[in-house]
């Protein structure tokens, strides 16, 4: 069975490396400082209590006034999992953040996908453009204040 | 006397009949040896993300089934533990166990149709693929017994599924996996020791353990790399920790390992299936729906629930408001992360080789681009 790192006891074990780089933490999430995820990331893969050697899964959620990137490791010899999170982009400004494609290669196809559907930058990455839509696509529809199709329609009475 | 030779940019796809869908490779070939590789991705891409906050959570399971239009069971699977981790539903043993079986037998078809369209693409032309087309049809009859529908089957329900299976399933589900095993021989016999797939698929695109783990490549790509990484053995979710199973490994890591570790599996996914249907015990198949009503409003949070599909890790990551619908629906999907390494697993190979390393990496387009 995997074990699922307590959000604290990450927090605890992140601060012995980065001091300083953990924002806040509960039983299931840690957050970091977004400007410092790839020292906190290069020490969680390298860290012999952690091993995290897997990158299952960034992805980027958008709180409207803030975004939220959120990692999910895996450590194969371990068999353990564990979720960062970082906040960035507050006040919906242009957010850039470091990139961890250098750590994981896994993250790459990942991290074009956040940059085309969010508009996060990432910071180091070897190849940002955009991959399910194409170059000059207005906007980034997994934003919030993106209309879809069905409220972009106008009703009838509201038109004239 | 030497040949001089430049280098050609070529472009295949996106209708290309090779390339799963539609997928688009820029290739640059010196003679005929690859130096490089540009995938350009986004032809099917449908927004199912987006889509999916603006429906309810029952609801984003048809959009599921169109992620992965050849598993679809699998991705139910995968959305639906996620809704359960979310809403702390507790799922009825007899709806798990039916979403088992159905689970493994999507698996067998999707790896039948993984092998099928390999050997398609290693030129020989139709007949594997009639073979295997016939074993996967008689999967999809039995999707139609368990609930009315083919490739589109929607059957899964937060905490079980919609319809128990009905009398005349088991009968033929018994005889169905009683032939499977001699199909898979017969299958084995014509292929596994052919000397034109050795020459073909032995020593070609080889990956590396550290270098696919490293690039978050999982599932049976990652397995016939000699990687023991099976969510299904190291993070039981369903009841797959009261079945027995054997995880095939391969250690070479080429497209003859790829290959084979799916042959393997579908052997074992018939041992499960066996176990499942005798353990199978009468009792409801989905909470009342005073339990679990039909709109589900789960607290605000998160969850990431992830299954082991037929590609890989196939997980999903929900946050809830607090409302009927999910305020962010994020796919992990395996098709789109094993093709991370596509670039270095091509360059150096010859143009022959290109359709049948893609191939053997075995993605759908559905899925890839969602």
């Amino acid at each position: 069975m995997t074990q699922s790192w307590n959000g604290k006891k990450l927090a605890e074990a992140i601060e012995e490396f980065a001091p300083g780089a953990t924002v806040d933490s509960n039983d299931s999430d840690t957050w970091v400082e977004v400007d410092r995820i790839h020292e906190v990331c290069e020490g969680l893969l390298k860290g012999p209590e952690f091993k995290f050697d897997l990158l299952s899964g960034v992805t980027a959620v958008d709180y409207i006034d803030h975004f939220e990137l959120v990692y999910h490791l895996t450590s194969l010899p371990k068999n353990a999992r564990g979720v960062i999170k970082a906040k960035c982009g507050w006040g919906r400004a242009e957010a850039t953040v470091p990139s961890v494609t250098p750590i994981w290669r896994g993250a790459e196809l990942q991290e074009r996908e956040i940059y085309d559907l969010m508009g996060i930058r990432f910071e180091g990455h070897p190849n940002l453009k955009r991959i399910a839509l194409w170059e000059g696509f207005p906007g980034h529809p997994l934003r919030k204040d993106f209309a879809t199709y069905q409220q972009s329609l106008v009703p009838v009475e509201e038109q004239s | 006397m030497t040949v001089k030779t430049e280098p050609i940019s070529i472009n295949l796809g996106p209708q290309h009949p090779s390339t799963h869908g539609v997928f688009r490779f820029r290739v640059t070939f010196d003679g005929e040896e690859i130096i490089d590789v540009e995938p350009i991705f986004g032809y099917l891409h449908r927004g199912s993300e987006k889509l999916a906050e603006e429906r309810t959570y029952q609801q984003v399971v048809t959009l599921t089934d169109r992620m992965d239009y050849v598993s679809s069971m699998l991705s139910n699977q995968a959305y639906m533990l996620a809704v359960e981790k979310l809403c702390g539903i507790e799922p009825s043993p007899r709806g798990v166990w039916l979403r088992m079986i159905a689970g493994e037998l999507q698996r067998i078809a999707s790896h039948l149709v993984a092998v099928g369209f390999l050997l398609q693409d290693l030129g020989s032309w139709g007949t594997p693929l009639t073979y295997v087309m016939r074993e996967r049809e008689s999967i999809l009859s039995m999707f139609e017994m368990l609930c009315g529908a083919r490739i589109t089957n929607s059957y899964l329900r937060p905490g079980g599924v919609f319809m128990d299976a009905p009398d005349e399933f088991w009968p033929t589900l018994h005889s169905f996996l009683e032939e499977l095993p001699h199909r898979i021989d017969e299958l084995e016999n014509y292929l596994t020791g052919n000397e034109i797939i050795f020459a073909r698929t032995k020593g070609v695109a080889v990956l590396p353990p550290d270098v696919a783990v490293n690039a978050s490549i999982t599932g049976p790509m990652l397995r016939a790399s000699g990687v023991d990484w099976d969510l299904r053995h190291r993070d039981p979710y369903d009841f797959y920790d009261q079945v027995e199973f054997e995880r095939p490994l391969h250690t070479a890591g080429d497209n003859f390992a790829r290959y084979w570790v799916r042959m393997e599996e579908m052997r074992e996914c018939i041992k499960i299936i066996r176990q499942c249907a005798q353990k199978i015990e009468p009792g409801p198949v989905r909470p009342s729906h005073d339990e679990v009503p039909f709109l589900v409003r789960p607290p605000a949070g998160d969850a990431y629930g992830a299954i082991e599909g037929s590609k890989g890790e196939l997980g999903f990551y929900l946050v809830s408001d607090g409302g009927i619908s999910p305020y962010r629906c994020h796919v992990r999907a395996p098709s789109l992360i094993n093709l991370t390494l596509l670039r270095e697993m091509l360059i150096g190979t010859l143009m022959g080789d290109l359709f049948v390393s893609f191939g053997s990496i075995d993605l759908n387009m559905g899925e890839v681009d969602r």
